[in-house]
C-alpha cells in the first residue's frame, strides 16, 4: 500500500533536497513526519531497517496458536542472532523477527545493559506495551525541587495542549480520575477491570482512605473505531502487528496521515551515519547516509532535521556529527551528550492467589492491565529515597500451565487441566531512575558493526538511590495486596540491568542553559538550531510513567516550532 | 504476549522455569545428530504413548491425536540447547528402566495402569528433584517429557478447540461473566 502512495526512495540520487529530514520512523519519528508533511515540508523519513507495510506483513497476524511451529518458543539458530532480545520475554516465535540483529549490530557492555531494538519501518511502535500515561508537574519540577541534576526547561501547562493533540489522533481508552499525580486527558472509554481487579481496587481505595488508586491502564487500543481504524478486537496479539490497525503505531496511525499529504518519501535501508554541519552557519544542511543493503554513501539536504533514531542511537548519531568542530561530537558541548541514561527500572513485584470468584470468568483477550499510579513522595508522604514508583498487572484464573501436582495422570488430571484454576493477581512496579551523568554510552572506537560503523558501549546502573526504593516497592506491594485479601503473597526481585524497561531516556538531556544540556525547551540543539531531538533522549527527568506519550507530545510541539521559525527565516 | 502477560507468567512460574527458555544461553554448536536420528525411527510414537498415559482419550481425543510425539522431536530439535538435548535422549531409556524395574518389562509393553504407575513415579521423581534443584543444575528429563507433553497437546488444534475453547476474535471483552464447573478454559488470553 505504501508504494502505491509514497515514493519508497530505493536507489535515491545524491544531493536530493528536501524541505526536512526525519532519522527514524518509530513512534517519534512517525509523528514527525506526520507534523511536517501536514504543514506543508516535502519531508524524507530515513529508516536503517527493511520497509514493514501495515497489514501485509503482518504475516503472523491471523494465524492459530497450533499452526506456530514452535507454539511460542524460538529456535537455537534465532537466539544466535538475537543473544540479547534472548534475554527476556521478548524472545518469541510470533515477533522475533521483529527485532534487531543483535550479532550484525552489536554494542559494548561496559556495564549490563539489555537493549531491545527493532530495525524496521516502524521501529518499536509496533511492539511496545501502549500505555500511554500524561505526565504531571510534579514531575516536570522534581530536579528543581529535590535539586538533583538539572530543571527541566517546560512545565506541564507548555505540554498540555499538545498531550491533547497527540491523544485525540492516536486514540487513548482510559478513564478520568482526577489525580494530580496522573492528569486525565482525551480518552475514548476506558476497558473494563475483571471482576477480581474491581474488589482489589475498591478494598485499596477503602484501606488507605482515597490516597491510593487502582485504574484500568490507559492504553493507545482503540475502544471505537476513529477515521480509518477498527476498534480493537481483543486478541491481545498486538504485538504481531494488528489486522484491525487496533492500536498506535507508525504504520496504522501516523504513516497514513503522512502519506495522505503527498510531501512523504520514505527511504527504508538508510543507517544514518552523521549530520552534515556547516560551521560557517551553524547550522545543519543535511545527513549523510550508508545504505544499508549497498554499503553505499548518500547525500541529503534539508533545512531542518529531526533526530528520533531513538535514545541512545540518536545519540549515536550527533557522538558522530560535527567531529571537526566538537571531538564528542554535535551536542556534546555541554559535556552532556550521552549522559544521564534513563530507563525505569522493574523485574520486580508480587503476586498471590485471589480466593473466591470460582462462578466468575473472563470474556476476550484484554490487552491492557489495571495502573497503580505513583504514591509515594507525594502530597506529604516521605521515603528515604526521591521519587516513586507505579504498579501494572493484572487479575487471571489459572490455565493448564498451572499443573495439578497432587493430581496422578490420566482422564481426572485431564478434566482438572481443561478447567479453569483459581485466581491469581500479580503486579510489576515501574521506578524512576535518577539521571546520574557517570550512567553514560560513549563510542567504542575499537569495535564495529556488520557496517563498519563504531558501536556503543554502555556504562550505566542502577544505584542507591533505586535499590532503596527497590525495597519499598516489594513491601508495599505485599502490604496493598495483603490488604485487598489477596492471600499467599510472594514477592520477586530478579535486578534490572539498565534498558531493561525499554524506556531508555536522557542521552541528549532539555535544558535552560546550555553549559548543561543539548537541547533546549523546544528540542533544539543548542549547537545547531536547525536539528531537534524529541525521542528519549530528549529526557530531563524519567518520572515513572511509561514516557511514550510525552515523546509523542514533545514531537508534536517542537515540529510546530520548527515550522513557524523556519517560516519566520530564524531557521 | 506481550510484557504484561510475561510478567503474569513469572508470577506463575515462581521458582520454576520452562526448559530451553534458558536465559542467558550462550554458544550453541552445530545441531546434535543424534536428535535427528533418534527421532527418525518410530520414538515420536514412543513418546506419543507417553503422553497419551499423561493426557488420555477421553470425551475428547488425548495427546496422541494431537501428536506430541512428533510435537516433541520438532522441539528438541529446533529449540533445545546442546546439554537439553542430551538430558533428553536419555528419557526413552530411563521410561523402560523404571517399567522394567516396576513389571519385569518395557513400557510399550505395559498396559495403561501399569504406564500410569511408572510415568508417575518418574513425575514424583523429578518433583523432588526440582524442590532442591540449583538454576544452573541439569534440567529433569521426565520434566522435560511433561512440558512438551502439556504443551504440545494444549495449544494444539484439538487441545485449544476440543479440550479447550478458542475464540480467534473475540471483539470485545467482558471481565465478569458467570462460571459453572465443568466449563472449559479459554485456550488462550
Amino acid at each position: 500500500m505504501i508504494k502505491d502512495t509514497v515514493n519508497v526512495n530505493g536507489k535515491a540520487k545524491a544531493g536530493n533536497t528536501y524541505d526536512a529530514i526525519v532519522i527514524g520512523s518509530g513512534i517519534s519519528g512517525g509523528w514527525a513526519a506526520k507534523e511536517l508533511t501536514e504543514k506543508g515540508l516535502k519531508t524524507i523519513m530515513l529508516e536503517r531497517g527493511r520497509n514493514y507495510e501495515h497489514l501485509k506483513d503482518y504475516k503472523t497476524a491471523t494465524k492459530d496458536p497450533w499452526e506456530f511451529e514452535h507454539r511460542g518458543s524460538i529456535t537455537q539458530e534465532q537466539r544466535k542472532q538475537h543473544p540479547i532480545i534472548a534475554r527476556g520475554w521478548g524472545a518469541a516465535e510470533q515477533i522475533i523477527d521483529k527485532w534487531a540483529n543483535d550479532v550484525d549490530a552489536p554494542y559494548t557492555e561496559i556495564k549490563p545493559f539489555n537493549w531491545w531494538r527493532s530495525y524496521q519501518l516502524g521501529g518499536r511502535s509496533q511492539l511496545w506495551g501502549r500505555q500511554s500515561y500524561r505526565w504531571s508537574d510534579l514531575d516536570f519540577e522534581a530536579n528543581a525541587k529535590d535539586g538533583w541534576a538539572i530543571d527541566w526547561p517546560i512545565r506541564y501547562a507548555d505540554l498540555a495542549p499538545w498531550y491533547d493533540y497527540v491523544e485525540k489522533f492516536a486514540g487513548i481508552s482510559g478513564s478520568r480520575e482526577g489525580l494530580p499525580q496522573l492528569p486525565d486527558g482525551h480518552y475514548l472509554p476506558p476497558m473494563q477491570m475483571n471482576v477480581v481487579e474491581k474488589d482489589v481496587a475498591r478494598r485499596i481505595q477503602e484501606k488507605y482512605k482515597g490516597n491510593r488508586h487502582m485504574i484500568i491502564g490507559r492504553t493507545a487500543n482503540l475502544t471505537q473505531a476513529i477515521p480509518g481504524r477498527t476498534a480493537c478486537q481483543f486478541r491481545n496479539r498486538c504485538w504481531e502487528g494488528c489486522p484491525f490497525g487496533g492500536y498506535f503505531s507508525t504504520q496504522s496511525s501516523t504513516l497514513p496521515a503522512a502519506v495522505a499529504t503527498g510531501n512523504l518519501t520514505v527511504r527504508p535501508f538508510s543507517i544514518v551515519t552523521k549530520i552534515l554541519y556547516d560551521k560557517n552557519t551553524q547550522k545543519a544542511t543535511g545527513v549523510e547516509v550508508l545504505d544499508a543493503e549497498t554499503n553505499q554513501t548518500y547525500e541529503y539536504h534539508a533545512k531542518i532535521v529531526f533526530v528520533n533514531a531513538s535514545a541512545l542511537n540518536s545519540a549515536w548519531v550527533l557522538m558522530n556529527s560535527a567531529t571537526d568542530v566538537w571531538e564528542g561530537g554535535l551536542g556534546s558541548s555541554s559535556g552532556e551528550l550521552g549522559h544521564n541514561v534513563m530507563d525505569h527500572h522493574y523485574n520486580l513485584g508480587a503476586a498471590g492467589v485471589a480466593e473466591g470468584f470460582e462462578d466468575k470468568y473472563v470474556y476476550g483477550r484484554r490487552a491492557n492491565g489495571i495502573y497503580i499510579p505513583r504514591f509515594t513522595n507525594l502530597f506529604g508522604d516521605k521515603r528515604d529515597y526521591l521519587r516513586g514508583f507505579g504498579y501494572q498487572g493484572s487479575a487471571n484464573r489459572d490455565g493448564w500451565s498451572r499443573d495439578v501436582a497432587e493430581m496422578e495422570f490420566g482422564a481426572g488430571y485431564k478434566e482438572a487441566l481443561i478447567e479453569p484454576g483459581q485466581w491469581s493477581f500479580g503486579m510489576t512496579g515501574f521506578g524512576e531512575l535518577l539521571p546520574y551523568h557517570e550512567n553514560k554510552i560513549s563510542l567504542d572506537k575499537n569495535r564495529k558493526d556488520k557496517w563498519g560503523l563504531p558501536v556503543l558501549a554502555m556504562d550505566a546502573e542502577i544505584k542507591d538511590n533505586e535499590q532503596k526504593m527497590r525495597v519499598d516497592i516489594i513491601a508495599e506491594a505485599k502490604a496493598m495486596l495483603e490488604s485487598a485479601g489477596i492471600k499467599d503473597v510472594r514477592t520477586w526481585n530478579n535486578g534490572h540491568n539498565i534498558g531493561d524497561g525499554i524506556h531508555e531516556m536522557g542521552t541528549a538531556r532539555m535544558g535552560r542553559d546550555p553549559k548543561t544540556s543539548v537541547l533546549n525547551a523546544h528540542n533544539q540543539v543548542w549547537d545547531a538550531k536547525n536539528v531537534f531531538v524529541t525521542d528519549g533522549a530528549a529526557m530531563t527527568s524519567s518520572a515513572c510513567q511509561n514516557p511514550s506519550l510525552t515523546y509523542m507530545a514533545l514531537t508534536a510541539r517542537a515540529a510546530d516550532f520548527a515550522v513557524s521559525e523556519l517560516k519566520k527565516g530564524n531557521i | 504476549m506481550n510484557r504484561r502477560d510475561a510478567i503474569t507468567r513469572v508470577a506463575l512460574l515462581m521458582g520454576g522455569t520452562v526448559i530451553g527458555a534458558d536465559l542467558f544461553l550462550s554458544g550453541c554448536k552445530t545441531k546434535e545428530d543424534k536428535v535427528e536420528d533418534l527421532f527418525a525411527t518410530d520414538d515420536a510414537n514412543f513418546f506419543n504413548e507417553v503422553g497419551n498415559t499423561i493426557i488420555p482419550d477421553t470425551n475428547t481425543p488425548g495427546a496422541k491425536a494431537a501428536n506430541v510425539g512428533g510435537f516433541m522431536a520438532v522441539m528438541v530439535q529446533d529449540c533445545y540447547s546442546p546439554d537439553d538435548q542430551k538430558i533428553f535422549l536419555t528419557a526413552k531409556e530411563k521410561i523402560n528402566k523404571e517399567a522394567q524395574k516396576q513389571f519385569g518389562k518395557d513400557f510399550m509393553a505395559c498396559d495403561v495402569p501399569q504406564r500410569t504407575k511408572v510415568l508417575n513415579q518418574l513425575d514424583n521423581e523429578q518433583k523432588e528433584y526440582n524442590k532442591t534443584k540449583e538454576k544452573t543444575a541439569p534440567n529433569h528429563y521426565f520434566k522435560m517429557v511433561k512440558e512438551l507433553t502439556l504443551l504440545g497437546y494444549f495449544t494444539s488444534k484439538i487441545g485449544c478447540t476440543e479440550a479447550l475453547r478458542y475464540v480467534a476474535i473475540p471483539g470485545k471483552y467482558e471481565g465478569d461473566v458467570p462460571y459453572k464447573k465443568g466449563d472449559r478454559a479459554w485456550a488462550t488470553r
